[in-house]
């Protein structure tokens, strides 16, 4: 494999932000017919050295070299056409156009009386055959299919310019299991043809499923370049995050720890909430200092449900008792009244406020909640900023940095810190370690557990099960836009356990005693 | 794998040339547009029962001549809407060219030299905004209202009485009736050269939408100008484009508009980018961009017109009134548009 010369190699490349060293003489080869996979935490430089590469941004010293001669680009137009194609964690696709125009944009095949669309159509279908993809017809629009498949479009977009780098930014973060092994069928095919490929994850399990060679960075820096099979999965953690990866493990001793009598009355009880077309009627309690894991495959109602909690959507059926009163929660005003917040899934669009600062978005919700009369002096913004930037160590711990300037576990971060500001008594947290690096996942996983012992109620949304296990107290089991059962966590349960119970969902009984777990009753999983 | 790759399609896989009639078959884009289609007949077939002489030679005659300064503007406003852009330096750009023209006219100019300057006037109004857009970053709703100012304030410093174009001027030549068929009285079917103009651009305009490079380009930025730029497509080259053609347009309907009017004043098209705006979003083109058809936009002009038309015959009804019913028809477009989109989140 590395008898051939590298297609792409990266010299001593230094980038500096006003105030930032985002890298210090980083090397970085990658070979044809190769997956090599950049890791390292948030903020480590991994994005800055992928835009350093297709000339988003301008290096301040080093040297690039492509297919043997000196190269720098533009930007992403630019370094397409030399062969460099991106596909973004974000689908950048256009969904008001069909699969064969998004796959042939730009590419489009002209003859006298302009673009072909026979030919064109043929030409976009050929490409997706060429992923295994021969099956998709290239008229449907765009978004009618999967985001998965509109991933493998975005490769398959790459593959007509005959491109002989693809990278791969984080393109697994919103597939299930499935998904992702379709992705990567696709990726040893283009690989077994020649093509360098450039991999990002945060998924450890899938970069030594899919990797040949690891680059490791940290801090801006370089780390060290390895043969996946050189490298086990702990010596890697501790090289990513240079710390003991002690720490990880010992955070799993908090599951089950019984701390909460099941016969007490919940702090939030609610009976057959449900929604139609959303999420179908379900019963769930949230006692005080529990974690509650909701856990189910993308789309199994987990949001839907979050979201009617919190009032975000309306409920239409079911009654609500908080703290054994019963209340209407209809709304986030009410939500919020009621101590009970909620911190989305969708960081970027409905979290954050990229252009406002980190002590600006910190303060947003206790603001809101205060009202626009009575606005927070400098002195207890300053406060706030000074508690919780500590308390959660947000990195750069500057509050008037704009927020769309911190990598993604330091905006969590950040979001986290708003609604905690709010002294919520209920805090629903979905997907909150989402496309995070695993020492900023490692600190918020610490920091739920922290505030479940200090007494708060806490409903937990994550894809990967072994978080859920890991936070949760009592995990409740989605599929379908129905609840299917609750587990009560115990040493004997693992995130197969839970697979197992969405897998057999007809008969959770079975399931249970197989795997001698203890089953709440609830009527969904009766029915 | 598999259940990867059989997840997507439903049912078995469809042939690669699907018939005919699933193509034709309504979806969710062309839905605002089959709407507009339906509308215009519906207005059509009520106003024949109803006032009668609407399905003949010379009232179909009138409405092409009375609107195709309407419809070119609605095609220019049809690629900056597809965006997800809006002009609205149009109306005043017409009335700066316009008078312009009649008044280097009547001092003796070539005809063709003044066709062609009030065409490159709009060009340059709209080279400005996209300028404006492109490299300011300023919103195209200021950027282009600043155009219609300093258009409208341009025109009123050159003339603020009504400027006559000579009954002689070869420019007249372009409204000549022509008639095709002559028909028993007055029911002639009659077109001009402006309403062979009007027919060439929308003609033109489909092609460059539906099959060039840069109209594929105008659809992907107004589906998403982040992903168009990623994926390597002229972004800026196209917005610079559009805007061009935008202003060229209204420089090339200030010509029709002048040569059937023969007069040009400086409150001459106040409101008419709001006009063209209506007819677009009439026709079925989503305001945010991405979806929608320029035929579709020339069905929304001809509504526009024939509901002048209506209004007329139908005396009870004050002209003053008219504004109200074309609001209450656009209203009814935005909120298909709205229940269209609504549906598309969901799927």
């Amino acid at each position: 494999m590395a008898i051939t010369e590298p297609i792409v190699e990266m010299e001593d490349i230094s980038i500096e932000f006003p105030g930032v060293k985002a890298l210090q003489n980083v090397d970085f080869r990658l070979f044809p017919g190769e997956v090599h996979t950049l890791m390292g935490e948030n903020g480590a430089g991994k994005s800055t050295l992928i835009k350093a590469l297709t000339g988003v941004y301008k290096i301040d010293s080093g040297t690039i070299t492509v297919a043997g001669g000196p190269r720098t680009f533009t930007g992403t137009a630019d370094a397409q056409s030399a062969g460099i194609s991106t596909v973004y964690q974000e689908v950048n696709l256009c969904d008001n156009l069909t699969v064969g125009e998004n796959v042939m944009l730009g590419h489009e095949i002209r003859g006298p009386l302009g673009v072909n669309w026979r030919k064109t159509h043929e030409a976009a279908r050929v490409a997706l055959e060429g992923l295994g993809l021969g099956h998709l017809d290239p008229r449907q629009p765009l978004s009618s299919i999967s985001l998965a498949l509109q991933q493998l479009v975005a490769i398959s977009r790459a593959m007509v310019t005959n491109s002989k780098v693809l990278i791969l930014d984080e393109p697994t973060s919103s597939l299930d299991a499935n998904e992702v092994e379709g992705l990567f069928a696709v990726m040893r095919r283009l690989r077994d043809q020649g093509v360098a490929i450039l991999f990002v994850s945060h998924f450890l399990d899938q970069v030594y499923a899919i990797s040949d060679r690891l680059t490791v960075l940290r801090n801006g820096q370089f780390i060290g370049e390895y043969l996946t099979h050189d490298l086990d999965r702990t010596q890697l953690i501790s090289q990513m995050i240079g710390k003991d990866s002690q720490v990880l493990a010992a955070l799993g001793s908090n599951r089950g720890r019984g701390v909460v009598d099941p016969d007490a009355r919940p702090f939030y009880s609610a009976k057959n909430l449900g929604r139609r077309g959303s999420i179908d009627p379900v019963d769930i309690d949230v006692h005080a200092g529990e974690v509650v894991g909701l856990a189910g495959l993308l789309g199994s109602g987990r949001t839907e449900l979050g979201r009617l909690v919190y009032g975000a959507d309306r409920p239409d059926t079911g009654e609500v008792l908080i703290d054994g009163v019963a209340t209407e929660v209809h709304t986030p005003t009410a939500a919020l009244a009621h101590k009970i917040a909620f911190s989305t899934e969708n960081r970027r669009d409905e979290g954050i406020i990229g252009d406002l600062t980190v002590r600006e978005n910190l303060i947003l919700a206790v603001q809101a909640r205060r009202g626009w009369a009575r606005p927070l002096s400098r002195k207890e913004q300053q406060e706030l900023c000074d508690k919780y930037l500590v308390e959660l160590n947000v990195r750069p711990a500057d509050p008037e940095r704009p927020i769309k300037n911190l990598s993604g576990g330091n905006q969590q971060k950040v979001l986290l810190g708003r609604w905690l500001a709010t002294k919520p008594e209920l805090i629903i947290l979905d997907e909150p370690t989402r496309g995070i690096d695993i020492g900023a996942k490692a600190e918020i996983q610490e920091a739920i557990a922290t505030l479940a012992e200090d007494g708060m109620s806490v409903v937990f949304i994550s894809s990967e099960l072994e978080e859920v296990v890991r936070l949760s107290e009592r995990i409740v089991v989605l599929k379908d836009h129905r609840k299917i059962g609750e587990i009560i966590n115990g040493p004997e349960v693992t995130a197969e356990s839970i697979v197992d119970l969405i897998a057999n969902e007809g008969r959770p009984e079975a399931v249970a005693e197989a795997a001698g777990l203890e089953l709440v009753e609830t009527e969904e999983s009766v029915a | 794998m598999s259940t990867l790759l059989e997840r997507p399609t439903s049912g078995p896989a469809r042939s690669a040339r699907p018939s005919l009639l699933t193509r034709l078959k309504p979806n969710l884009e062309t839905l605002p547009t089959l709407a507009a289609v339906l509308i215009f007949i519906g207005m059509i077939v009520y106003g024949e029962i109803a006032y009668g002489r609407i399905v003949q030679a010379n009232t179909i005659s009138n409405l092409l001549i009375n609107n195709s300064y309407l419809i070119i503007l609605a095609v220019g406003m049809t690629f900056v809407i597809l965006t997800g852009g809006v002009d609205l330096s149009v109306g005043a750009v017409i009335a700066i060219s316009s008078l312009v023209g009649v008044m280097l006219a009547n001092a003796g100019w070539n005809p063709i030299a003044v066709i062609v300057l009030m065409i490159v006037i709009g060009s340059a109004f709209g080279l400005a905004s996209g300028i404006l857009i492109q490299f300011f970053n300023v919103q195209p709703f200021i950027a282009t209202l600043a155009m219609m100012f300093l258009a409208r304030g341009l025109a009123s410093m050159l003339s603020t009485t009504p400027e006559r174009l000579e009954d002689d001027s070869p420019i007249r030549a372009l409204s000549t009736e022509w008639t095709l068929i002559d028909g028993p009285k007055i029911n002639d079917l009659v077109i001009t050269p402006n309403v062979l103009i009007a027919v060439v651009v929308v003609l033109v305009a489909f092609f460059v939408l539906h099959r060039t490079r840069l109209g594929r380009t105008v659809y992907a930025i107004g589906g998403s100008e982040q992903s168009a730029l990623l994926m390597g497509l002229p972004v800026v080259r196209t917005k610079l484009t559009i805007y061009v053609i935008s202003g060229t347009l209204a420089g090339l309907a200030a010509v029709v508009y002048t040569s059937k009017l023969g007069i040009a004043q400086n409150i001459t098209g106040v409101g008419w980018e709001l006009d063209a705006i209506a007819a677009v979003i009439i026709g079925g083109t989503l305001l945010t961009g991405g979806a929608g058809f320029v035929l579709g936009s020339v069905v929304g002009a001809l509504v526009l017109g024939l509901m002048n038309v209506l209004i007329t015959r139908d005396g009870s009804i004050p002209p003053e009134a008219t504004t109200i019913i074309t609001g209450g028809i656009l209203l009814v477009f935005v909120l298909l548009q709205r229940l269209v989109v609504s549906r598309k989140r969901k799927t």
